[in-house]
């Protein structure tokens, strides 16, 4: 069966074809990994090829991948999951005792004490109680509960599966779920592939992204005569936008979802990136519960956090959690059969996520090093999302909201209109003709708005703070120098 | 009082394990012994899963050495580890974005590691071409399985999609398809033929579904799960030729393939066996084969990490497939490096060998005694009848459970064979499973139990299971 041989059959005589597929397969899209991303790879593949372009490498600024762009691992971790790999080296006195420790109970926990062993599938217990310790120290002492816990590959598993839960009905009754524009494109993805109803409610570009409830009730009340919407889902600190919600946000929110007898989906992936003066990162859940019994015992929500992000950055982990609140005991059960399908979550990357939420405490060895390295990780995440801005800002044509916060920057740049002809004549959005254009010529690569949703009329690109500050300011500098060539092409 | 009661009915109709209650009394007796309570035995034996490592079994150190190297790069200059390791961990961290094992991969897995289960694959099959763009490397091998379902089950269509699964057929495939509200259906694989698959049971189960739902695919386990039978070729043949006249999409599960301990038995791929039968048929019949690092005596199932080969399959379809992966953001990166080592092992002459070989050869020999013993003991016993397992993780004897039993379990609600398992839990501390939870024909009963153990824990699981059964068995007469 030579490669041709697949392209040579023709189409009706295969069982699986455009035709006979899913289609609601057919209707995801992930602009994170897509046409660009694509395209950037080709690039690269050519240039080892040794073919001529006008620069050297390309600069992948589309994805939240901050090892990629250099940003080191920190050292604790890397030495407890290197004890649990391989035990033999918690006879080597190169490691300190801290880790050792770490290490043992962690094995402990697991079968046959490898971290090769399936785990059960809601993940391993005692690394859910550590979680839900955390839990407890971050939102000042209000409780949780290990089982309503539930470890996953990475969030995107967890968010997908309770959307899988709660979507449901048919026609008018399906199940409608409240996203965010501009909103990271997994969920679109998966409302897609669910065949769910996205409810898209607008953030404020001039007020910094900011979310407000009369949004909200606007898009729902319009949703209401179409499906029936269940669910709401926002992403704090946000991405693309970073914006870091307000306390008096996150209650207005959770007023809202009450009132509307919505399912609260809060998307917290980023909680320790954040940047700006002012603000600060409130948990939903905390908030939940400062806010009373009469919300607290009857909002129904799920956080989700992931070890991909914040300072340590370990995207090919895939770890993270979900929280559940109030989850009806029957529905929990549900939630068990869902995730009993994909076996259990990788088994380092439960441990890691042990180590995230009992780091070293200021009695141990690794102390000093630890928080040198978290706050330097933060500092010059801090220091970039600040220099992104002001440059940016400095482009006639290319506005830059402040990033307060998560791993982005989503400035809105103007196209002259015979951008937007041209664009429509290649038979692509004009901020994707844009961006591949900028890919071409200076070897950037970034994501065009249109892939994470945008108002009408209205284009952006997301482009990440992170690769390292001098890289980034030559990467800046030239989008500012694109920009300008660009416009003044199409004038 | 809560909202959220209306579910999913695809999910809603999804079974639930019966491992679930069998865990549950686990841990209760796991705590009694905690606590100092007597009984007949000091700890539990979880042969639940096919988890050789929960078992008992030792991971293979070159995999690990080369793990803990990449994790913790300082290592590399360490002489503790041995060169081949060194530079084995040097290339792969080559490979990854940033040199490390914490950034993403490509959607399909890391080009490299692709590259190399594409050259075991080939040299598998004896040269039968495999190119790394059909490869789709992604957290265990059931993951890739769901994405391939997901796009073959048109939710949309006025008669359901239906796929052909084995009786039995281990318990992930079949939720799987029931959360995708897609229609199993079972054919039974025949117990006193050693549990070989026959085309008329295919036939017979396909007729059966005339009008009530759309067949698309058929789903094979080889080496089986629970069955423990390796496929002979001519078998392989028959799927293949049969699949192409009734135009079913070909899912091989085979991540059993490096389990196979039968003396007469040998593995052999259907990529293989569909190559061999040359045009048209090589050519057209579209197939999906299923490996994974958590099998074969690496057994690093708490890795993630397992591929799909793709042949025949329309490009356009493959690359919304790619875009379906693509929203997952890629396989754990220390599952991709099981993999590679899995698929690219030390060499003779490597310095790793001599370890890695003798390493090897302990499991092998130690299965190899397992499955003789377990069909000895067991096809000894009364009330048990144990088919040879020639291949794969586990044994699935028929137990003969006496009418008063049955009626037991009954009236407490519960399948016979669960109601067994859980009075063996508790009163001899072995943790199996039921039957049931695979499917079996009506008014059997089987346990499935992993084989994958150290030698002494097999002796100690069949003395704890027979001194079981017969005081069972005495019970209830």
């Amino acid at each position: 069966m030579s490669r041709e041989a697949t392209n040579g059959v023709p189409c009706g005589a295969r069982v699986l074809t455009l035709d006979t597929m899913n289609p609601n397969v057919r209707r995801v899209e992930y602009a994170v990994r897509g046409p660009i991303v694509q395209r950037a790879v080709q690039i690269e593949k050519e240039l080892r090829e040794g073919v001529k372009k006008p620069f050297t490498e390309v600069i992948k600024a589309n994805i939240g991948d901050a090892h990629a762009m250099g940003q080191r691992p920190i050292t604790f971790f890397r030495q407890v999951l290197a004890l649990c790999s391989y035990p033999e080296l918690l006879e080597d006195n190169k490691f300190p005792e801290d880790a050792k420790k770490r290490a043992r109970r962690i094995l402990d926990a697991c079968g046959g004490h490898s971290l090769g062993a399936y785990s059960a599938s809601q993940g391993i217990e005692c690394i859910r109680q550590d979680v839900a310790r955390y839990i407890e120290r971050r939102d000042g002492g209000i409780s949780s509960n290990p089982d309503n816990i539930y470890l996953s590959t990475g969030a995107s598993d967890a968010i997908v599966t309770i959307l899988k839960m709660l979507v449901c009905g048919e026609g008018r009754d399906r199940t409608g779920v409240m996203i965010s524009i501009p909103q990271y494109p997994l969920y679109s993805a998966a409302l897609a592939d669910l065949g769910a109803v996205q409810i898209s409610y607008y953030l404020e570009e001039e007020s910094c992204w900011s979310l407000n409830v009369t949004e909200l009730r606007r898009a729902l009340n319009e949703a209401k005569q179409h499906c029936k919407p269940r669910v709401l889902c926002i992403i704090n600190p946000g991405n693309p936008t970073g914006q870091v919600q307000s306390r008096q946000c996150i209650e207005d929110v959770i007023r809202f979802a009450k009132e509307e007898h919505l399912f609260l989906m809060a998307d917290e992936v980023y909680q320790d990136n954040v940047y700006a003066d002012g603000c600060k990162f409130h948990s939903f859940k905390k908030v939940l519960f400062e806010m009373g019994p009469e919300f607290s015992s009857k909002v129904e929500m799920a956080s989700f956090h992931s070890t991909s992000k914040c300072y340590m950055g370990e995207c090919g982990f895939r770890g993270g959690y979900m929280e559940v609140i109030n989850m009806d005991p029957q529905v929990k059960a549900q939630l068990t059969k869902l995730v009993s399908v994909r076996l259990c979550p990788p088994v380092p990357g439960q441990a890691l996520l042990d180590l995230v939420v009992n780091p070293p405490q200021p009695d141990e060895p690794s102390y000093s090093t630890f928080m040198k390295e978290r706050k330097a990780v933060l500092a010059d995440l801090a220091e970039k999302a600040r220099l992104t801005e002001e440059i940016f800002n400095t482009v006639p044509g290319i506005t830059c909201n402040p990033v307060q916060g998560a791993m982005y920057t989503f400035p809105r740049i103007a196209l002259p209109q015979k951008a937007i002809d041209k664009a429509k004549e290649q038979g692509l959005v004009p901020d994707m003709f844009y961006c591949m254009r900028l890919l071409e010529e200076e070897g950037i690569c970034l994501v065009p708005g249109s892939g994470f949703g945008q108002k009408e009329g209205t284009f952006h690109f997301r482009m990440t703070i992170l690769p390292p500050t001098e890289k980034l300011k030559v990467v800046l500098q030239k989008i500012r120098d694109f920009h300008l060539k660009f416009t003044q092409e199409f004038s | 009082m809560y909202l959220f009661t209306e579910i999913g009915s695809n999910v809603k109709n999804m079974k639930q394990l019966e491992y679930l209650v069998l865990a549950k009394q686990t841990k209760k007796v796991i705590n009694e012994l905690r606590q100092g309570v007597i009984k007949p035995y000091t700890e539990v034996i979880d042969v639940c899963w096919g988890d050789p490592h929960r078992a008992g079994i030792k991971p293979l150190s070159f995999v690990r050495q080369v793990l803990a190297a990449c994790l913790y790069p300082q290592l590399l200059e360490s002489d503790k580890l041995l060169v081949d390791v060194r530079q084995r961990a040097k290339r792969l961290l080559e490979a990854c974005d940033g040199g490390s094992v914490g950034s993403y991969s490509p959607t399909t897995g890391i080009p490299e590691i692709s590259q190399k289960v594409s050259e075991f694959i080939k040299k598998r099959d004896g040269g039968v071409p495999s190119y790394p763009e059909n490869i789709y490397i992604s957290p265990g091998s059931q993951w890739s399985l769901a994405n391939i379902l997901n796009v073959l089950v048109n939710p949309e269509a006025s008669l359901r999609t239906g796929v052909l699964t084995p009786v039995p057929c281990h318990i992930t495939t079949i939720t799987s398809l029931m959360g995708m509200g897609a229609v199993v259906i079972p054919y039974y694989l025949n117990e006193e033929q050693g549990w070989t698959l026959q085309v008329e049971e295919l036939q017979r189960a396909l007729e059966s579904v005339k009008g009530v739902c759309n067949p698309v695919a058929l789903y094979v386990i080889n080496p089986g799960n629970p069955s423990g039978l390796v496929q002979s070729r001519k078998s392989i043949q028959e799927v293949i030729q049969f699949v192409s006249e009734k135009r079913l999409f070909l899912l091989a599960d085979e991540v059993y393939q490096d389990c196979v301990f039968g003396e007469t038995a040998e593995f052999v791929s259907y990529k293989k066996v569909l190559a061999e039968l040359g045009p048209p048929l090589s050519d057209t019949v579209e197939l999906a084969s299923f490996h994974s690092a958590s099998k074969g005596f690496m057994g690093e199932c708490g890795l993630r990490a397992g591929y799909v080969e793709l042949v025949n399959v329309d490009p356009t379809v493959m690359q919304y497939i790619e875009n379906l992966f693509s929203t997952f953001s890629g396989a754990p990166t220390l599952g991709q490096i099981a993999l590679e080592v899995m698929t690219n092992p030390p060499q003779p002459g490597d310095p790793s060998y001599p370890l890695y070989k003798k390493e090897m050869q302990q499991i092998r020999t130690t299965l190899v005694q397992n499955v003789k013993r377990v069909y000895e003991v067991l096809n000894s016993l009364p009330g048990f009848s144990c088919q040879p397992v020639e291949g794969g993780a586990f044994a699935f004897p028929t137990i003969h459970l006496p009418p008063k039993a049955i009626q037991r379990a009954k009236e407490a609600g519960m399948e016979p064979d669960t109601f067994y398992c859980l009075r063996l839990v508790e009163e001899a501390g072995l943790l199996i499973s039921p039957g049931c939870e695979f499917g079996q024909k009506e008014a059997t009963y089987h346990i499935r139990f992993c084989i994958m153990t150290p030698q002494d824990t097999m002796v100690e699981i069949l003395k704890r299971l027979s001194n079981f059964h017969t005081k069972f068995v005495k019970e209830f007469s």
